[in-house]
């Protein structure tokens, strides 16, 4: 009686929490920076198709770079496309090549908290150099104060707020502090990780957001979706051709036209600091990371049948949360690439 | 010698093993085996533990031998790594922690051992006992959302006061090597209120007794004589205390800042070995990356192996000795 | 001086009393049935709960509890039992060891041990890293609840015929077994609120868990996910995961404190 109550027992708890056999659980994780979008996306499939559990972890695209070369997540997710360095310990680690799959286009934007100012701040690049140098220390600095007239900026410190772990939307705006300040280029550089000169560090996009709201006279750098949904002061920025450009679907969109002609074929390309009038300077891309072999065949059939839906259906949800849809070639060249995943 | 004296031919097992094997049937080997497996398991599973760190570090540990303890730099770009600003942060974080955690602390255990009613001091007892329960990132949660903005608005007292020290310079965040400091203190002072008060409770009572027939008050007794008998006890809660503070994680990453420099204000952020450990180990992309932080890993282990150390022979040794 | 010491006290007791309180204030005000039971929500929209944490918490511990509790009550009859030897002294220190090894570095462990090889992060990788750190206070207070039992009891046994065996099973732990479960419940409550060693090997997950070796949430990663993020609604499902939390946590510790009290070690 007993020994057949026990091995009840046992079978109980070990099927804890275990699905009907059809459950196909995918493990993904990278950028911040898309997370609303995606985690917007993977919660309409999982509507579409009850069945499949697209489990996106939010930690930073050098995580999902770190995450999907060592094979731990099915596949990762960065705004900052993998380096040839990187693409070389893939192909060694996983004996495959590792693809990178455009979804979204978004904007960085300079987000601040300063309490008493409620007008919206014009930056210049060299003001975004000088401040996240160090040089630039405090908010009534001419740098600041030039184009800005008539707004009273305070004689306060600036507090810096950078990202402490990997990050694409670090990538994305080093390298434009990169293109525009020669003293960033040789001092920093660009990477997910930086040796950041000044400034408090906070995880994620959420870190950052939570921290520059926190602190007064503090200002960082987010993705445009984060100060929108929390409601925070974001400015404007001087692009190539001259003009202070808020970030928006059309000043991302403009940005990504240039870009068009000279799209490679793995669809690593950089469009900060970007030729119109109408661009916004720190504009770029968002990339899946998917390996060009998926052993597991119910897998390999749900991550390709969501990248087809993302290009078609997907693209329509991206427009509330403020990211910008993929131009129309991208798409097309894109649904030819996904059959490279085999 | 064969405990059996019937047996005659070779092939009878000797008398040791003879023995072994009635003692295996009597269930007096079997329950040896069972439990020294159990014994040895904590063995194994600690060398394993310091193995896997060892051999995961090795890339790292190549590339900047012992000079990693000594540099300052944390360039992920370039490849350049130095434990100097973790081992910064986490030594100044818990040195604040035990500034402000061993006057509170000595001076609860000393009020619930020697001078509260008993039925007083153990419901006080209970009730800090507990505080050694709640969890570190609850501890984390109440430091961003309490802490640190009564930090912001303390601020301008504090720079007043101490502002003429390098500790309180600069510009204050809130985030900070302080506020790290303070989380800390509150999450030690359970540890060292409930040993220092067992030692002190420890004391024989005749020390107490002999000061009282020389004349002396109660709170001299208490000074003069008992907390001096136990004060290698009191070391030792102090040890233990510190042990845990270098260790601890969730809070203090929820408080410090995060910025791996080494700043000489307590005003200005910085970064524990914990927390870039937890921050950065799931995005160290390349293996001189994951290695340098599983090196911060080792390093950690080894110091709070020291402290541990120091702490379990100050505490072992209370009361081995009449310490006047 | 009194007044001095006094205070310390109290601003030690009183600070319990206050985490107790504004967790009460901000935490259960907003908890409601929605955060027992559903999922979370996409980021940015309001709603959901943490219902896979706390199942991905639950599970966690009950593999941490059978990794941990065996190998610590084993090794701690052993010591109390078998041992005096050189060995029991090894034996010791290395329990000491492993107690001060901090949980940040026990994560690092479970992910090189299990997550690499494996390549996937795990619930199972999660309980191991907590079964971990449950052995050591495990050995430690089984093997000081059997110590406790009067060696008159054991003695006793040995008079009537008992082997050593027989001794400790019908004996010496049923004298020992009140205290040795208050232990259990107090190790698993400490390691009940444990985040740094989930961070990366039980990682995180937006849905069920399904079976042992997927990555699940847990409700102190969650705490720690939600807390440092911009959003209120996120900020307000923390303060109810913490309370959540540290009410189970103290309750355990309450009751199983009060259990010792009540009963002495050789009370029979």
């Amino acid at each position: 009686m007993t020994r057949s109550a026990i091995r009840a027992a046992l079978a109980a708890v070990l099927s804890i929490g275990m699905a009907p056999a059809q459950q196909v659980l995918i493990n993904a994780a990278g950028a911040t920076f898309p997370y609303p979008m995606y985690s917007k996306w993977f919660d309409e499939y999982h509507k579409k198709f009850p069945n499949l559990q697209f489990n996106y972890q939010s930690i930073g695209s050098g995580g999902g770079i770190q995450q999907v070369t060592a094979g731990t997540v099915d596949f990762g997710a960065t705004d900052g496309p993998m380096n040839d360095a990187q693409l070389k310990e893939f192909r060694d680690k996983r004996g495959c090549e590792i693809l990178h799959f455009p979804t979204v286009m978004g904007a960085d934007v300079p987000v601040y908290n300063l309490p008493g100012v409620s007008q919206q701040l014009n930056f210049t690049p060299e003001a975004l150099a000088g401040i996240f140098l160090g040089t630039v220390k405090k908010w009534n600095d001419p740098e600041l104060a030039k184009p800005n007239p008539g707004v009273k900026l305070p004689a306060t410190d600036i507090v810096v707020v950078h990202r402490s772990d990997g990050s694409g939307t670090t990538y994305v705006w080093v390298d434009y502090l990169t293109k525009i300040s020669k003293e960033w280029e040789t001092k920093v550089g660009r990477g997910t990780s930086v040796n950041w000169p000044v400034g408090l560090g906070g995880k994620g996009n959420e870190g950052v957001s939570g921290q520059v709201k926190q602190t007064p006279n503090s200002v960082g750098y987010v993705e445009l979706i984060y100060a929108v949904q929390n409601k925070m002061a974001y400015g404007k920025v001087k692009n190539a051709a001259g003009a202070f450009v808020q970030a928006d679907l059309s000043s991302v969109t403009a940005a990504a036209a240039g870009a068009m002609k000279e799209m490679p074929d793995d669809f690593r390309v950089s469009i900060t600091n970007a030729p119109g009038n109408a661009s916004y300077p720190i504009s770029s891309f968002t990339w899946l990371l998917i390996p060009s072999k998926i052993q597991d065949a119910t897998k390999r059939k749900a991550i390709t049948d969501f990248l087809q839906w993302m290009l078609k259906d997907g693209q329509n949800m991206t427009e509330p949360l403020a990211y910008a849809r993929l131009p129309q070639p991208v798409i097309a060249k894109e649904t030819k690439a996904i059959s490279k995943i085999q | 010698m064969s405990a059996s004296s019937t047996t005659v031919t070779g092939t009878r097992p000797s008398g040791r093993v003879q023995l072994f094997l009635r003692r295996l049937r009597g269930g007096d080997e079997a329950a040896y085996l069972i439990t020294l497996a159990g014994a040895i398991s904590v063995l194994l599973v600690t060398a394993l533990l310091v193995v896997e760190l060892y051999q995961n570090s090795g890339v790292s540990r190549r590339a900047f031998g012992w000079s990693f303890l000594g540099t300052s730099i944390w360039d992920p770009v370039a490849g350049k790594f130095g434990a100097l600003p973790f081992i910064y942060g986490t030594l100044v974080t818990s040195a604040l922690a035990l500034l402000i955690g061993i006057p509170l602390g000595v001076g609860a255990a000393i009020f619930l051992a020697e001078l509260a009613p008993p039925r007083i001091s153990d419901a006080l007892t209970f009730l800090i006992e507990l505080l050694a329960a709640v969890p570190s990132v609850i501890f984390g949660l109440l430091g961003i959302f309490i802490l640190v903005p009564i930090l912001r608005s303390a601020e301008p007292a504090l720079r007043s006061l101490l502002g003429w020290t390098p500790l309180f310079q600069g510009p204050f965040y809130g985030v900070s090597l302080l506020a790290g400091g303070v989380v800390l203190s509150v999450m030690i002072v359970p540890f060292i209120i409930s040993i220092s008060r067992e030692v002190i409770l420890a004391v024989p009572a005749d020390q107490r007794e002999a000061a009282l027939a020389l004349g002396a008050t109660r709170w001299e007794t208490t000074w003069d004589v008992v907390v001096p008998y136990a004060r290698k006890g009191i070391m030792g809660s102090i040890f233990l205390a510190l042990a845990r503070s270098l260790g601890e994680t969730m809070a203090v990453t929820m408080v410090i800042g995060n910025d791996p420099r080494i700043h000489a204000s307590l005003f200005a952020p910085g970064y524990s070995i914990a927390a870039v450990i937890a921050n950065e180990f799931t995005e160290a992309t390349g293996d001189l990356y994951q290695g340098a932080l599983i090196e911060l890993g080792l390093v950690l282990f080894a110091l709070t192996m020291v402290i541990n150390a120091v702490a379990r022979v100050l505490v072992a040794s209370t009361g081995k000795e009449g310490t006047a | 001086m009194l007044s001095l010491t006094g205070l310390c006290t109290f601003v030690a007791a009183g600070a319990l009393v206050f985490i107790l309180g504004y967790l009460f204030v901000h935490g259960a005000s907003s908890l409601n049935w929605d955060f027992f039971t559903k999922l979370p929500k996409p980021v940015g929209e309001s709603g959901g709960g943490m219902a896979n944490a706390i199942v991905g918490s639950a599970k966690l511990l009950l593999l941490a509890a059978l990794v941990g509790v065996p190998i610590g009550f084993l090794g701690g009859v052993y010591l109390a039992e078998f041992g005096g030897s050189a060995f029991s002294s090894i034996v010791r220190y290395t329990t000491d060891l492993l107690n001060g090894v901090p949980s940040i570095v026990m994560g690092i462990f479970a992910y090189t041990l299990i997550v690499l090889p494996q390549k996937h992060f795990s619930t199972l990788a999660g309980g191991l890293a907590l079964g971990v750190m449950m052995i050591p206070i495990a050995i430690r207070s089984s093997e000081e609840f059997l110590r406790a039992v009067p060696l008159s009891l054991r003695e006793g046994a040995m008079a009537l015929g008992a082997s050593k065996t027989t001794a400790i099973l019908t004996v010496v732990i049923p004298a020992a077994k009140h205290g040795i479960l208050t232990g259990i419940m107090l190790n698993l409550a400490r390691v009940a609120g444990e985040t740094a060693p989930l961070l990366f090997t039980s990682f995180g997950n937006r849905y069920w868990s399904p079976g042992w070796e997927q990555p699940t949430s847990a409700l102190p990663v969650m705490i720690f996910t939600y807390a440092i993020a911009p959003y209120d609604d996120w900020h307000q499902q923390a303060w109810s995961a913490g309370f959540v939390l540290l009410t189970l946590v103290l309750a355990v510790n309450v009751v199983a404190r009060l259990m010792l009290s009540s009963r002495g070690p050789a009370a029979r």
